[in-house]
């Protein structure tokens, strides 16, 4: 690389942004022809503005932008796109209710005397996925009934088939498996190959060794240095973006967790009890026979590819599914229940934190105060039907101090949180709820590292209140270091429980594949 | 810890609550401004226009569509509409007629049959809709001439005049202009905005038409509160009913035709959003003024019908223009 550097393909000078507050100060970035660049920063920093400013979805205060060395100003995306500049986002710009086909071919649909000629637009979709190797997907299928993993990548795959000479990706991996995301690094090796360039947002630092070539990172909206990824360890990515010395190893959650374990000889005899136990459960395709307990006082994690059916078994769990069949038993061995909403799970000592907080977790306009006392509305309320709203501010203003919850007031609408705070919201409301049971699903999902320590520590606390705790995780260094126990799904079946003696990468990843070694799936799963 | 620490957070409790209230009044001035500019350019084109006689005149003619608007709002807040209004005002009012005309019953017990007969449709708005899955906006299509009909066969498509037993709702009472439907409507309109913004019933609702899965993953059961807005929206319609009839003095099963859009354009100029989660009664209650204002003063500057209904329509239209506006705004893009 340093021997001939590659041409500069895209190039910043001094871009700024201003929304109520300045987002970005005077960035520079450049871009190399076949590079991936990591773009890294904690939530805040201004990185998805950046990505937006250069995909046209948002116009810069200041500054100027040059593609392949002539001015490079898009109004919008399309203008973007004609340039060959691609944006994945985060969120899914899919129509979840046209095929995969015609969302693949949605800005060029084949049309044959006025109407889609849809044997062409099939067989140009077949080919699409048989080049990106995921053909295992039926063409016809309507996009909405996918996985969110599976979505993402027919979204990736759109942005490649059209022309690319920049492609941006925010956090593309999030909703993706280990296998997924190996699949999506091919692509973006041989994209590069191809001579385009690629900027890579993602708090996956492990990734961003494995694949990047180079990074920037930014703190504040400011560009604090762009380096070779060779010449930087995590640790030192972590110190830059958070612009403070961390604490060396161990991890302080471990550290908290052990603390916690040594007190826990007085709720020793508590530890022994059951907080949360499922037998055989079947919901659906994706939960076939599941059986385990969480004792009180315990984290258990789930591991598992996407679509192994870790949040299906949650939901069928928390009664938003139905289960078909099986039996739940709660603490002092209350049951058998399966619940048929979750008003019942709630009702039952059970809370759950969802995967998709923007869907089902949060209510998006309203207020902080709105959001956090939702579950616990009625505790509120003493006579008449009227909520007492000095106790409703009160805990919510406790819930801001305890969490840690960045914002100016109460009464601010959640849409103007960053995500990492939004979910603090999510996991204040089921505190002030109070549960004995938390399910967790995808907890610290695409939010940053100072927010993803605040809701670990949460973990430790419940725990050593006795409460029993579900983590659904695709990260598994989250596991690792949160959980007690991990339990891998593979293919809609529990197929292994670890210990923490027992537990490691290897093992659990075997796990989590060995469902899927059957000699009709090889195709999609190679053993 | 320290008492300082203390006092300085009441203090910063009570700072934060009179901004509070500033804000909440502060969200009433944009329609309060609109309703005195509209009154303002209807006394400089008509000399006659600012006086008691229209005041009170203007005042005693909305309290049914402001009752019906209120309801209205709640069922737009939880992502509904309810476009049976009228028609459910119509029964109600034929039910008046031929109870207490035909059937020589006394007003005590007349208003109750009508106010349970209207619940009783909204009701069913409601469990059709909410346990079917089926959209309000069809439910309800439905219901507006199940209802209609229901008028017609009851008073045998007859109006039926009442008197002056009914008449003294709807007439000013003596000395102080207003009358006692006029009075009631108020009541609803302060009752409603209480029950939304104070209230776990209000709460839910504004939750339900935000995000009504985040609510089901909450573990609350919305189809309960959702149907008991349908019945209340219901219960508005017969109470409005009533009102219109003494107004009357008789009961028309043609009354109130087309209501439901003006109540929706009430509604809406007040700020509700249809996509539910966002409204106020308060505002509502602005809303019914302004066409109320809007429609008198027109009448009274000789605008013929076309004219007001092309004026009315644009009314509403910019005032939701503006309000996008003002969203949009207030987001910062």
């Amino acid at each position: 690389m340093n021997l001939s550097p590659a041409p500069v393909c895209l190039s910043l000078k001094g871009i700024s942004k201003d929304y109520a507050v300045r987002v970005l100060n005077h960035v520079d970035f450049e871009l190399r022809a076949g590079e991936i660049h990591a773009l890294l920063g904690a939530n805040g920093a201004g990185k998805s503005t950046l990505c937006n400013i250069i995909a046209g979805l948002t116009p810069a205060t200041a500054g100027e932008m040059f593609c392949d060395d002539t001015v490079y100003s898009p109004v919008d995306k399309q203008q973007a796109e004609a340039r060959g500049i691609q944006i994945v986002q985060q969120e899914l710009n899919l129509i979840p209710t046209l095929s995969i086909a015609e969302n693949l071919f949605l800005t060029q649909l084949p049309i044959r005397f006025g109407v889609i000629a849809r044997k062409q637009l099939r067989e140009q979709a077949r080919d699409v996925l048989l080049r990106f190797g995921i053909d295992d997907l039926d063409v016809d299928r309507e996009t909405g009934l996918l996985g969110i993993g599976q979505q993402q990548m027919i979204e990736i795959a759109t942005s490649l088939n059209r022309k690319c000479k920049v492609l941006i990706l925010d956090e593309p991996t999030a909703a993706l498996s280990a296998k997924e995301s190996d699949q999506l690094f091919e692509w973006l090796a041989e994209l590069r190959q191809q001579g385009a360039g690629i900027i890579y947002v993602s708090h996956r630092l492990d990734e961003i060794k494995r694949i990047a070539n180079r990074t920037t990172i930014l703190r504040d909206g400011c560009h604090i240095g762009t380096f070779a990824v060779d010449h930087l360890s995590t640790d030192e990515m972590v110190t830059l973006m958070t612009g403070e010395e961390r604490e060396t190893k161990p991890k302080p959650a471990i550290k908290e967790k052990q603390i916690a374990a040594n007190n826990q000889s007085e709720s020793q005899s508590k530890r022994e009890e059951i907080a949360l136990q499922v037998e055989s459960l079947h919901c659906g395709p994706l939960v076939k026979d599941v059986s385990f307990s969480v004792r009180a006082g315990e984290c258990f994690g789930i591991a598992g590819l996407v679509g192994s059916g870790r949040t299906e078994l949650l939901r069928a769990i928390f009664g938003a599914d139905h289960a078909e069949n099986g039996e739940l038993f709660l603490h002092k061995n209350r049951g058998p229940f399966r619940f048929k909403h979750p008003h019942h799970a709630v009702r039952h000592g059970i809370a759950m934190v969802t995967e998709d907080r923007k869907k089902s977790g949060l209510l998006l306009s309203q207020s902080i105060r709105v959001n956090s006392s939702l579950c616990n509305l009625k505790a509120y309320t003493h006579v008449a039907g009227v909520i007492n709203q000095t106790e409703e501010r009160t805990d919510t203003t406790r819930m801001r101090e305890e969490l840690d919850l960045r914002c100016n007031d109460i009464e601010q609408s959640i849409e103007t949180l960053s995500g990492g705070n939004q979910q603090k919201v999510v996991v204040a409301k089921w505190l002030l709820a109070g549960a004995d049971v938390y399910l967790f699903d995808e907890p610290t999902r695409g939010i940053d590292v100072a927010a993803r320590e605040k809701i670990h520590r949460i973990f430790t606390t419940l725990t050593a209140q006795g409460k029993g705790i579900v983590i659904v995780s695709s990260d598994l260094d989250e596991l690792f270091e949160t959980c007690d126990r991990i339990g891998v799904m593979s293919a809609g079946k529990l197929v292994a429980i670890f210990s923490r003696e027992a537990w490691s990468t290897d093992l659990i990843m075997q796990a989590a594949f060995s469902g899927y070694i059957d000699p009709s799936e090889e195709s999609v799963y190679e053993s | 810890m320290s008492r300082n620490d203390s006092t300085n957070r009441i203090k910063s409790q009570e700072r934060s609550h009179s901004l509070r209230v500033v804000s909440s009044l502060l969200q009433y001035a944009g329609m309060v401004g609109v309703l005195l500019g509209l009154v303002f350019i209807f006394s400089l084109m008509s000399k006659n226009y600012l006086s008691i006689t229209t005041l009170t005149s203007i005042a005693n003619s909305i309290p049914d569509l402001t009752v019906i608007a209120v309801g209205m709002t709640f069922v737009l807040i939880i992502g509904g509409i309810d476009l049976s209004v009228g028609s459910m005002l119509a029964v109600s009012s034929a039910l008046l007629g031929v109870l207490m005309a035909d059937h020589g019953w006394s007003l005590v017990l007349a208003i109750p049959c009508c106010l349970f007969a209207c619940g009783i449709c909204g009701f069913l708005n409601g469990v059709i809709s909410v346990k079917a899955g089926i959209p309000s906006f069809i439910v309800t299509l439905g219901m507006l001439e199940i209802a209609r009909g229901v008028a017609y066969l009851i008073t045998g498509s007859q109006t039926k005049y009442i008197g002056s037993s009914v008449e003294w709702i709807g007439t000013p009472i003596q000395g102080m202009f207003l009358s006692p439907s006029f009075l009631i409507s108020i009541i609803v309109v302060i009752t409603g905005q209480f029950v939304l913004s104070r209230t776990l019933f209000g709460r839910y609702c504004i939750a339900i038409g935000t995000n009504a899965e985040a609510v089901r993953m909450s573990g609350i059961k919305s189809a309960p509160y959702s149907i008991t807005v349908f019945a209340i929206s219901g219960v508005m319609c017969g109470l409005a009913g009533i009102m219109q009839t003494s107004r009357l003095s008789t009961a028309d099963p043609n009354a109130a035709v087309g209501l439901e859009l003006a109540a929706i354009a009430a509604c809406v100029i007040g700020g509700t959003s249809l996509m539910g989660g966002r409204g106020s009664v308060i505002n509502t209650f602005f809303g019914v003024l302004i066409i109320a204002v809007l429609q008198s003063g027109l009448a009274q500057i000789g605008a013929s019908d076309p004219t007001k209904r092309v004026i009315t329509g644009s009314v509403i239209i910019i005032a939701v223009l503006l309000d996008a506006m003002r969203q949009r705004w207030g987001k910062g893009n």
